[in-house]
């Protein structure tokens, strides 16, 4: 496992002009346009612009997101959902209502599927995390991602990252085979441009196919 | 939410040493354990729960499930909810219980959750969650914005002037039926308290919730040997099919023998503002035939002290049809 320094870029699979690259480029000029004129401001690369405010009650954590081992110093306060998108930018995990109703931000934690909006990262000091951006790559794509995109499972895609890694760990747990199970399992998922048919056709798929 | 101080709790008296300084173990405790946090870090969200000190429990040695030494199932406070319904010793014996716990939360919330954590599950009560409304829970004196304003899901048993929110736990209702004993580690010793004295009604005190001191930590629920040839079911009604809080719900452990109620339990969720057992409704069907008529009877004995709020009248007999429902399903009456 390799150590990195994680507040230093951005990581992604879409590094080169994605849509948040471009909002973010948006953000750091507005920003430097705003800000008084100072030495090196100008300068001021993506990193620096959005380094965290580290307070005082800051405490070590060691992340293990993906096969990677991250350092961090969090507020305790910062949950693991928070941890993952504002201090990792792994932006793949979505924020929907934060109260752990919606399922938008499920991860792994060693193995199992949990809603990161209601951790506290400084809980999961140590333990192994999986996200949507642990899962597959754009040329190779899990067997779930490339269902999903095969059955048309999401309008806007907001939940998807969810919906997948909650059906691949459902692939792991005891659930029986019919449609019925699936839609049970699936409940702490919610879509709301209602594409729960072709999600469950995905999820199907796969399961048949294993 | 407020900044905290987070200590993990090395073992359990150092946990306790260190909750026990708490000013108040009820609603608003400046310390609290942590452990799923599913409740917890909902309500710090929301600030609703404001500690100054959250001591992080998840790492005590309470995960097992075992067999316990006079027979029945010693349950680790720490034990996750998808691993306890899933855990053969449950899904034998037990299986009201498993049940329960697989009809509450989602599958996520369930890895995360605890039974410990799931014993102290806060209301759902909409004015409890907003701070900006009045809630006696909350804060003591505010008064009660639900009796005179949105109350299709509150209480129709055990309310007070002062507070008629419902305890929202499933795995609750089955711990009644299945008369567990809730087990404490605090300041001054070990104690077991029975789980329908564990949970307090609400009267002049909405605030305090359980029996729980300062100190107090769940070590561990102890099910009783299981009633040898009994069935069971629990049964959950609700707006949605899956993933939403209990309209009504029964939990139900009945013997039937030569066509009569030789022993049965009975604890419903969603109606009431504790987890509710139905003793006197089991006295007068025990012995009874195990048909629908002694059903409806009872279940109409059961609710005669429901008081519902102006907008649910609905729940008085949809917890009659519910009680119903589950007798005949445990006692398998077409």
């Amino acid at each position: 496992m390799q150590p990195s320094d994680a507040n230093k870029h951005p990581r992604g699979s879409f590094a080169v002009s994605s849509r948040r690259g471009f909002l973010g480029q948006l953000g750091i000029a507005g920003l430097a346009a705003a800000a008084p004129p100072s030495a090196g401001s100008a300068e001021a690369s993506p990193a620096e612009l959005t380094e965290h405010y580290i307070p005082a009650s800051a405490v070590p954590v060691s992340l293990r997101v993906n096969g990677v081992r991250h350092d961090l110093r969090l507020d305790p306060r910062t949950t693991l959902l928070d941890a993952l998108r504002e201090h990792l930018h792994l932006t793949g995990t979505k924020k929907g209502c934060d109260h752990g109703q919606c399922g938008a931000c499920t991860v792994h934690i060693d193995g199992r599927r949990i809603n990161a909006c209601l951790c506290l990262a400084v809980m999961h000091d140590g333990d192994q995390i999986t996200t949507i951006e642990g899962l597959g790559a754009p040329e190779k794509l899990h067997p779930m991602q490339a269902a999903f995109l095969a059955s048309d499972a999401y309008q806007c895609g907001y939940c998807t990252p969810g919906q997948i890694m909650s059906a691949t760990a459902l692939m792991k747990e005891p659930c029986g085979p019919s449609d019925a199970a699936v839609k049970e399992a699936m409940s702490g998922n919610i879509c709301r441009c209602g594409a729960y048919v072709n999600i469950l056709e995905a999820i199907q798929t796969v399961r048949k196919a294993s | 939410m407020d900044s905290f101080r987070y200590v993990r709790a090395q073992d359990d008296a150092h946990a306790i040493a260190l909750a026990r300084r708490a000013k108040t173990a009820q609603q608003g405790a400046d310390i609290r354990y942590i452990a799923g946090g599913t409740t917890l870090v909902d309500l710090m969200k929301l600030d609703v729960e404001r500690p100054q000190t959250l001591i992080d429990i998840t790492h005590l040695p309470l995960t097992e499930v075992k067999a316990a030494p006079g027979g029945g199932v010693e349950i680790g406070a720490m034990v996750r909810n998808s691993d306890l319904a899933h855990h053969p010793l449950i899904q034998r014996g037990y299986p009201v219980l498993s049940e329960a716990l697989l009809s509450g939360a989602s599958a996520q919330l369930r890895n995360k959750a605890t039974t410990g954590g799931n014993l102290l599950q806060r209301t759902r009560c909409m004015y409890f969650r907003d701070v900006a409304l009045p809630c006696n829970k909350r804060e003591p004196g505010s008064g009660c914005g639900a009796i005179t304003g949105i109350n299709r899901m509150m209480a129709i048993l055990g309310g007070s002037e002062h507070c008629i929110a419902t305890n929202p736990s499933d795995m609750n209702v089955a711990l009644a039926a299945l008369e567990a004993m809730v087990h404490i580690e605090g300041a001054s010793g070990r104690r077991a308290i029975p789980i329908a004295d564990f949970h307090l009604l609400p009267g002049e005190t909405p605030q305090r919730e359980t029996v729980l001191q300062p100190g107090d930590l769940v070590s561990h629920i102890v099910l009783p040997p299981a009633a040898p040839g009994s069935r069971s079911t629990y049964l959950k009604l609700r707006d949605r099919a899956s993933y939403e809080f209990a309209l009504a719900s029964a939990a139900v452990v009945a013997t039937v023998e030569s066509g009569r109620i030789q022993r049965v339990r009975i604890a419903m969720g969603g109606v009431g503002t504790k987890p509710w057992r139905f003793i006197e409704a089991e006295l007068m069907l025990t012995g009874m035939p195990a048909t629908t008529a002694s059903y409806k009877q009872v279940a109409a004995a059961a609710l005669k002290d429901a008081r519902p709020q102006s907008q649910n009248g609905f729940k008085v007999a949809l917890a009659q049809r519910c009680l119903v429902h589950a007798l005949r399903q445990a006692t398998q009456t077409v």
